[in-house]
């Protein structure tokens, strides 16, 4: 009797142990399918938010510039870096002057045409920032020669 | 998150939709756009430009010269403007393109590999004259939105490659064709591969002159990647985004061509003069074609001081799109008097011309400007002032001037 016991008991151990292996290896077969599928899950990879990389909006303000990308500091700086450098950079947006109306048209235009983003309720304080920032400046129709360098010319 | 999903659905099934979704994930995600040498961040380096050119742009790139680095008469890499509308190509491999040619006007489609294009067909080298339609931009009042070019977004190299108008001629095109119009490599700034950055052209009458190329060669060696490597369709004399790089494919169209940047206030001017800051329908808009004439002083470099009785040499070039330089004047009293000087004929046609001068005439000491002004060969002269505002800033072609002074 107590070594029918016995018996069945290493039976129930051998059938186990039997069990565990057969789950290992579906579980190898099952990983190496997976592998083989995706070879690049051992790559490296970017964190998958760099597709709309949020850029870095902290950062020094000197002199009233925030240093990185240029823009002025005030109010929507945030919003504007945020916003309108993920595509191109914030030398587009400083090198321009625009009414409210002209960024407005502006903001369309890359809806349009450049995939930009509805900007919500960020777009209020987008333009207030970009319309009093950059606004535009009479030049009139040709200005004076500004920051000449003056050297020495040699006959 | 990818795990969570493989466990979630756990069937083969799901496997395929990990793929799909793999496979969109790599076409958006810079992983393969970041080649080393795009990341240098110092664009000089990377596009060996000289250390004085103008960064406008690092996103898309745009860079220009400055006036006094385009004193060669033939305009080297490192002083050449860079206009990029879209990203730069990445990974272009010189042994698998081919430029295919398509489009309702051709006889039947055909598509040539680059090593074809060099063997099958004789090659030509001409000097022609690039210019950024909105070069000068800066000066309009109200301001154009977009790169504030000043003046320095002209060259002048040496291109090589063949004549499109042979192999129009090779392919076949019908008589209803109308434009042609170039596909190409960029990347569109938001990365969508749907998007085209940029597709312009010209008419077919412009595809069929001489100088009008498939050029493979800058300056004798191969075109830098920045300014179409491996294959550049070059149109001198007509805004610099008719010469579309990085090409790949051309569409002999049945109409004017209709791809990014042919439409809008793109490249277009209104067709009929308006007031500063106007509003223009986009059917009163006509597209730029030949350039209008220009010169540049690229000797001395503004704020020279010369001694009294000292002589001042002056020297530069003039183009005048798809006409001839015929005259060139200049002022040092702000258009009171002009003084014409000697102006050289064209290496070829579409090709800038040289001027030089020695002025002795200073009568006092003081603050001068040297104004140039060049005359194209039906007659126009170049305004002192700026000529007809438009939306986007175009063709500004007003004179030129350095600052000097007589000590």
């Amino acid at each position: 009797m107590s070594s029918e016991n016995e018996f069945k008991q290493q039976v129930r151990k051998l059938y186990n142990k039997l069990i565990v292996a057969f789950c290992m290896i579906g579980i190898a077969v099952f990983g190496f399918i997976y592998i083989v599928l995706n070879p690049s899950i051992f790559a490296e990879k970017p964190e998958e938010n760099t597709l709309i990389s949020v850029p870095n909006v902290d950062g020094e303000i000197k002199d009233g510039i925030h240093v990185a990308t240029g823009f002025i500091d005030d109010e929507g700086l945030t919003e504007v870096i945020q916003n309108c450098t993920n595509c191109h950079s914030s030398k587009l947006v400083t090198q321009n002057r625009m009414t409210k109306e002209g960024w407005i048209a502006t903001i369309r235009w890359m809806q349009e045409t450049q995939n930009l983003w509805d900007l919500g309720n960020q777009e209020e304080t987008i333009v207030n920032y970009l319309s009093t920032n950059y606004a535009p400046q009479k030049k009139g129709r040709r200005e004076v020669l500004t920051n000449v360098e003056w050297y020495v010319l040699e006959d | 998150m990818k795990r969570r999903n493989f466990i979630t659905k756990g069937t083969l099934g799901a496997f395929s939709a990990l793929l799909g979704t793999e496979i969109v994930f790599g076409q958006t995600i810079p992983l393969g756009y970041r080649p080393l040498a795009l990341q240098d961040p110092d664009p000089f380096k990377l596009f060996q430009k000289g250390s004085d050119m103008t960064v406008l742009n690092n996103k898309p790139w745009n860079i220009e010269a400055k006036a006094h680095l385009l004193d060669d008469k033939i305009t080297p890499n490192k002083f050449m403007f860079i206009r990029n509308n879209g990203l730069i190509p990445e990974n272009v491999d010189v042994n698998n393109w081919s430029l295919i040619i398509d489009g309702e006007s051709v006889q039947k489609s055909k598509t040539y590999t680059l090593a074809e294009l060099k063997s099958k067909f004789r090659q030509y080298t001409y000097q022609l004259t690039l210019e950024c339609g909105g070069n000068g931009r800066s000066e309009f009042n109200p301001p154009a939105k977009g790169n504030q070019w000043t003046i320095g977004a002209v060259s002048c190299a040496s291109w090589t490659g063949i004549r499109l108008k042979d192999v129009l001629e090779d392919v076949g095109i019908k008589e209803d064709a109308v434009y042609i119009g170039y596909h190409a490599a960029d990347v569109h700034l938001s990365r969508n591969p749907e998007k085209e950055t940029i597709s312009r052209g010209v008419p077919i009458p412009k595809a069929l002159q001489d100088e009008t190329l498939l050029a493979f060669q800058m300056n004798g060696k191969d075109i830098p990647l920045a300014h179409g490597y491996p294959l550049r369709l070059i149109a001198g004399g007509w805004p610099a985004s008719a010469s579309g790089k990085w090409v790949n494919r051309l569409s002999i169209r049945n109409k004017v061509h209709d791809g990014a940047k042919m439409m809008g206030t793109s490249y277009r001017v209104p067709c009929e003069p308006v007031a500063p800051g106007e509003k223009v329908a986009d059917e009163d808009m006509c597209i730029i074609e030949s350039m209008p004439v220009k010169s540049l002083i690229t000797y001395p470099k503004s704020g020279a001081m010369i001694k009294q009785g000292q002589s001042l040499t002056i020297r530069g070039h003039a183009w005048a799109g798809e006409l001839e330089v015929s005259k060139m004047e200049y002022s040092i009293d702000f258009g009171a008097t002009w003084t014409s000087c000697t102006i050289k004929k064209p290496t070829n046609r579409l090709a800038w011309q040289h001027f030089t001068t020695k002025i002795s005439n200073f009568p006092k000491k003081g603050y001068y400007e040297v104004w140039a002004r060049a005359t194209d060969s039906v007659g126009t002269s170049q305004p002192m002032l700026l000529p007809g505002w438009n939306p986007k800033g175009y063709l500004n072609n007003a004179c030129h001037r350095i600052a000097i002074k007589v000590v």
